[in-house]
């Protein structure tokens, strides 16, 4: 049954102008992947006012297409020019960069693109056999359990994110804060406008997206003054097809790469984590160990197979629940509300042919993706060495556009600029940003599935513990909300009684 | 860091206490159909109001020395803000006036920059500046229909 769908899927995802929208995006995407100061994120929210008169599934293939293009891309700079553009292109910097000194850039390349899409192609049919199962569940879900889902998507940022816990909690809270600020759809009630019309609209997380992770990254950027200095690349067809010869050898790198991959990656903010841990894992494990970051291959093979399973595992819980795991996740599920589409299991019922044309789409945007960047790596390096003094307004005024066509309104430009200085000092104290997008995408369903559990159950806050599902959810999210206190005690047990054994990686 | 840190948890911990003003104003409690407007608002804004006080104490607590910028990184910050703000009062100033549109303001903002701070040759100044407004304008005003805000210089060439 579940190949039938998929087959369906194929042929709304193998139209001739879908596959022509898949190549557009990757392009598009790629080329953002490798601009610093436009993330996955920031990119797809720059195009989602664009996608608003298209039909929904080339719209949505659109948008994940660039969000594959960016995966691709971070691996070329990290590679080529030793500077991640996304926090889970770090650990590909580590043996990346030495390999492309040594004059293996191609090497490299092909390594980090080839297990990227052998990541992304394990979680996709992960996410083929499971997205249908996880719906039919969901379907059965009340208001109590979604309200519980995203405790637990939040409560995973405090707890797993790593950083200051309460930093995380601030920014989780501020995004549901700006969520409500404007017309409270339930009772009509106008919330925090004090008077302003300009407030009515409220803020928008497209263009919170763009300030925050546009503005917000080419202010920090310039402080840190980056020089892009890289290194030369030498692709071609031969060591493309020599690195694929020596590649096979990694097999077990692969598959514990894309299973660390999907399990970290549909909870939020799991790539980077997922990166790391591959990396770690395959130098425990690696005879070579001791070349380890000094340009040993499966040092690369090993992030960019989880960050990249990570990546497209976000896509499960948004088809399936409605929950983004991921920032980028977060701004397609919110162009999915725009173009008229409810998120959630509902999804699977009602619009088949999107849900399967989605999943169909993934398979056919990572191959044509992964042909793309071995074919046009110089000229995608090409574009890191345009001037700064160039670069810098062009991604300003792309910003401004993106943010403008929203609603038509300069106010949303004004606002842009004062995201991107919030991203700026945020950034700099370490209040984590994706937890406040995410918040801010969801705040009026989260809002809204408080509500009528509170009306259910006429006011008691133990409808989220007394239904079993609800409240299972519920106990994971107080556990990990609580992870950050119970960390540092629970440590302090286990030394005191014996010597400290090594910390454990889970 | 410690005083930047110190100053935004105070700014957050005063945004929450906003909130809770206008929250409480709008009705936090049970309504005729469920809980009120104000209940959602006031009960995160509590919560933030707490954390940040918890942060402020966590920051006194700290002895970090770090400042939060240097004069001398903080420069080309600076230099990359100040021109943004221009470029968004040209396109169109707040209140009455009308600016020169998002394209003619793109396109100055390009060259200042450029020559500012890139300190490029003027004919390469010229030229891009020149260009990228008009290869722009026809992606975005023809091929995907999204208007932006314009001035004289485009109503001057119809459109």
């Amino acid at each position: 049954m579940g190949l039938e769908n998929l087959l369906l899927g194929f042929q709304v995802a193998l139209t001739p102008f879908n596959i022509f929208i898949a190549v557009i995006g990757i392009l598009l995407g790629t080329i953002i992947g490798v601009l610093p100061g436009l993330g996955g994120a920031n990119g797809v929210a720059i195009l989602l006012p664009l996608t608003f008169t298209m039909p929904p599934t080339s719209a949505i293939i659109l948008l994940t297409s660039i969000y594959w293009g960016a995966l691709f891309g971070g691996a070329i700079t990290s590679i080529l020019f030793n500077i991640p553009g996304e926090p889970w292109s770090v650990a590909t910097t580590f043996d990346g960069y030495p390999l492309a000194k040594q004059g293996r850039s191609g090497e490299a390349l092909t390594a980090a693109f080839t297990s990227s899409f052998v990541g992304a192609f394990f979680s996709i049919v992960l996410i083929t056999f499971f997205a249908p199962i996880l719906a039919e569940v969901a379907l059965k879900f009340g208001p109590p359990e979604f309200f519980a889902i995203q405790l637990l998507t939040f409560s995973s940022f405090v707890g797993l994110g790593g950083g200051n816990p309460l930093k995380s909690l601030v920014t989780i809270l501020l995004g549901f804060i700006l969520a409500t600020v404007g017309l409270d759809i339930v009772t009509g009630q106008l919330r925090l406008t004090f008077g302003f019309t300009d407030m009515m609209k409220g803020f928008d997380f497209i263009v919170a997206v763009i300030g925050l992770f546009g503005i917000g990254e080419i202010l920090l950027s310039v402080e840190e003054g980056l020089k892009f200095e890289g290194a030369k690349t030498s692709m071609n067809m031969r060591v493309v097809l020599d690195t694929w010869k020596v590649l096979p050898r990694y097999y077990r790198t692969f598959v514990r790469g894309s299973i660390i991959g999907f399990w970290m990656g549909f909870k939020p903010g799991g790539a980077t984590p997922a990166s790391f841990m591959s990396y770690a894992f395959a130098k425990r494990f690696s005879k070579n160990a001791d070349r380890f970051g000094k340009g040993e291959l499966e040092g690369v093979v090993a992030p960019e197979t989880a960050a990249h399973a990570a990546g497209v595992a976000a896509m499960l819980p948004m088809i399936t629940l409605g929950i983004p795991g991921s920032p980028t996740a977060a701004v397609m599920l919110g162009g999915l509300i725009i173009w008229g589409l409810q998120p959630g299991p509902m999804l699977f019922v009602d619009n088949p042919d999107f849900v399967w044309g989605l999943i169909a789409s993934m398979y056919t945007g990572n191959v044509i993706g992964v042909v793309m960047v071995l074919a046009f790596v110089p000229f995608f390096a090409a574009i890191l060495r345009v001037p700064f003094a160039i670069l810098t307004p062009l991604i300003v005024v792309v910003c401004a556009i993106g943010a403008y066509a929203v609603h038509n309104s300069m106010i949303d430009i004004w606002y842009m600029l004062i995201f991107g200085v919030i991203g700026y000092v945020f950034k700099k104290l370490d209040y984590p940003l994706a937890p406040l997008v995410l918040a801010l995408v969801l705040g009026d369903l989260a809002e809204n599935a408080l509500r009528q559990s509170l009306i259910m159950s006429q006011g008691s806050l133990a409808i989220f513990f007394t239904r079993p599902i609800a409240g299972a959810i519920t106990a994971a999210a107080v556990f990990f909300f609580v992870l950050p206190i119970i960390t540092p005690w629970w440590r302090r047990l286990k030394v005191s009684p014996a010597p400290a054994s090594q910390t454990p990686l889970h | 860091m410690r005083t930047a840190d110190l100053v935004t948890a105070a700014l957050l911990m005063a945004l929450g206490g906003i909130v809770i003003y206008d929250a409480v104003r709008i009705g936090v409690g049970w309504g005729d159909e469920g809980p009120r407007s104000g209940f959602f608002p006031f009960w995160l804004a509590a919560l933030m109001v707490a954390i940040s006080a918890a942060i402020i104490i966590q920051a006194l607590v700290s002895r970090s020395k770090k400042p939060f910028v240097t004069r001398d990184r903080f420069v080309p910050v600076f230099k990359v803000l100040a021109p943004i703000a221009g470029f968004i009062v040209v396109t169109d100033p707040p209140g009455p006036w009308s600016g020169l549109g998002l394209y003619v303001a793109g396109g100055l903002y390009l060259g200042f920059y450029m020559r500012w701070v890139g300190r490029h040759d003027w004919r390469s100044v010229v030229a891009l500046s020149f260009a990228v407004p008009v290869i722009t304008f026809f992606i975005f005003e023809t091929w995907f229909l999204v208007p932006m805000p314009k001035g004289p210089v485009e109503t001057w060439f119809g459109y």
